[in-house]
């Protein structure tokens, strides 16, 4: 369970961009670099004090002066074999895509916390997730929380995945901007002893060293290009188990699971099951619940890993279900589909498995999310149960009055 | 679970007590939760903050819009702002002002409460700062929350002499409405 409230003791009340700050710490960067400058979090800031207070020992802190120069630094860093660590959002992450695919290819497995916020234009500060989604085919493993200890418990996890020699692939850790890095509660600070116990020193095969020259990144003509590109890909296959195989392992040693690729929630016996990713899957359990206690079979599929995509754990999870609505906090401009509606519609074809599955683009650079809306949400799946589909894919709530 | 929505003014602390408070309902062995209304904030201008208090732990993300309690920082923010708004029929609101309930004159069906927060504040903390006050008030409005968990909290958070005097005057705060209450 996410919040275990056998942990009770040992939670304190803290913010969500300290949780992580805090997480980061105690996975022992060797650099962390930063833009501290809107839009940021206060992740950067709780780390700069972290430093400032000799509480990171072996790490350099390299203030920069533009997020392509954070993520540029990181590059450098990572290539030498230092565990490398930033956070960053919205308009930042978009400055840094051309130096994502950058440290995908090298195959540089730096780790950053991006808190999910909507992109301009117009200009809007508060949560949605076209950020990320807009950076889904860097190269960079994605994984989305669902509350604010997953969202600390989600660092350790993607180091050791992303650091595995199977993987060597940089990682997002996704929380949702402001209603997780800016909210307070109670949440259990990672303990340094069992994340030293979890996490194993960054120690990879081939490093930046002028005692050992070797390049990064060099040219590859039409000859060569393709296998590397290939391996990349092979290399997001292989993360497939191993998310699956640390997050149990972090169970075994920290208490709490949050998931694998995937998390199920009364989905065995659903007729109708909800797809979503982050912090909205907090409102859909609470209506669910109520649902449920109406006898109603509703259920909710958590989609964790975004990328690699979990195609084959998707599948088996709904294709029982008689509808599937899907959340998406962004959309595919010219699609009218949400990223994650589009790619679970596309594992189910050719799988022989016919299920109806809507999806609705929702929250907007931050429009509230109440638990109406996910009720008529269900309301509408399980229309579609009964008597089939009229619209596949829609915004949840435009104002008609405002267009 | 209980819901509350603070209104106040940038720089008025009103994140700060919502967090507080939810510190505090913690300690009281309840789960919590804390934010604010995200925003663009100006000192100044119209702010609220919001705190969730449970039995469980809290999964719910949308924003508050059935307060079972409100607070409200600055009595001059009822010109503006519809602080009863969505409130429960039988929730509170505790308003600091001089004025008494009656004067006010608020629309809503909900119970109104006035405590003079600043004249405690500038009575002990010697500064106007109600934030942390208005915490003992509501303790002692409501019971969902003990006063001696307030004045830790408080007092965890800032450190020696201002820790020791906010913590005074959450006390008299909460004598006060008690009073008012019996």
């Amino acid at each position: 369970m996410a919040i275990n409230v056998a942990d009770k003791d040992r939670m304190v009340v803290v913010e969500g961009s300290y949780a992580v700050a805090h997480a980061a710490k105690v996975c022992r960067p060797n650099v962390i670099s930063a833009y501290p400058i809107t839009p940021q979090t206060h992740i950067v800031e709780d780390l700069s004090q972290f430093i400032a207070d000799g509480e990171i020992p072996n790490c350099e802190y390299v203030n920069v002066e533009s997020e392509f120069s954070a993520i540029s630094a990181l590059v450098g860093s990572s290539a030498t074999g230092a565990r490398s660590y930033s956070a960053t959002t919205s308009q930042g992450l978009l400055l840094m895509h051309e130096v994502l695919f950058n440290a995908a290819g090298m195959r540089l497995p730096i780790i950053m916390t991006v808190a999910n916020r909507a992109v301009s234009a117009p200009i809007n500060i508060w949560n949605d997730h076209q950020d990320a989604i807009s950076q889904r085919d860097t190269g960079w493993l994605q994984l989305y929380a669902e509350d604010l200890q997953e969202s600390a418990d989600m660092l350790p996890q993607i180091f050791k995945v992303a650091e595995d020699k199977d993987v060597l692939l940089p990682g997002m850790a996704c929380m949702d901007g402001f209603i997780l890095s800016h909210v307070y509660a109670p949440l259990v600070l990672l303990e340094q002893d069992l994340t030293d116990e979890f996490l194993p020193t960054y120690d990879p095969e081939n490093v930046l060293d002028p005692a050992n020259p070797m390049s990064f990144g060099a040219f590859a003509a039409p000859d060569t290009y393709e296998e590397f590109r290939f391996l990349q890909e092979q290399a997001m296959q292989k993360a497939l188990p191993k998310i699956e195989a640390v997050a149990k392992e972090f169970g075994e040693i920290y208490g709490r699971f949050h998931g694998g690729l995937i998390d199920e929630y009364l989905t065995d016996d659903a007729e109708v099951i909800i797809m979503a990713m982050g912090s909205i899957l907090g409102t859909i359990k609470d209506v669910v619940d109520e649902y449920r206690a109406r006898g109603e079979k509703i259920g909710v599929l958590k989609v964790r890993s975004f990328r690699p995509f979990p195609q084959e754990q998707i599948r088996k999870a709904i294709k029982d279900a008689a509808a599937v609505a899907v959340f998406d906090k962004n959309i595919s401009l010219g699609t009218n589909e949400g990223a994650l509606f589009t790619e679970t519609k596309s594992c189910m074809y050719n799988s022989r498995c016919d299920i109806p599955i809507i999806g609705y683009t929702v929250g907007h650079g931050g429009r509230d999310i109440p638990k109406e809306s996910v009720a008529k949400i269900i309301e509408e799946a399980k229309k579609v149960a009964s008597s089939g589909i009229t619209v596949e894919s829609q915004f949840l709530d435009v104002k008609e009055e405002l267009l | 679970m209980k819901e509350i929505r603070i209104h106040g003014r940038g720089g008025q602390g009103s994140v700060t007590a919502a967090e507080m408070l939810s510190v505090a309902a913690f300690e009281d062995g309840k789960f919590s939760q804390a934010f604010p209304a995200f925003g663009v904030e100006r000192r100044g201008a119209p702010v609220q903050a919001f705190t969730r208090i449970s039995d469980v732990p809290i999964r719910l993300r949308s924003q508050i819009y059935a307060p079972d309690y409100v607070i409200v920082q600055d009595a001059t923010l009822l010109e503006t702002v519809d602080v009863a708004s969505g409130i429960k029929d039988d929730g509170t609101i505790i308003i600091n002002t001089k004025e008494t309930p009656e004067e006010l004159k608020l629309e809503t069906k909900a119970k109104v409460m006035t405590v003079d927060a600043t004249k405690v504040a500038m009575e002990i903390i010697g500064r106007p700062i109600v934030n942390t006050v208005l915490l003992g008030a509501f303790a002692g409005a409501t019971g969902e929350v003990n006063v001696d968990s307030i004045r830790k909290a408080i007092k965890e958070r800032f450190s020696g002499k201002v820790g020791e005097k906010n913590a005074e005057a959450i006390q008299k705060a909460y004598d006060l409405i008690r009073e008012r209450k019996a």
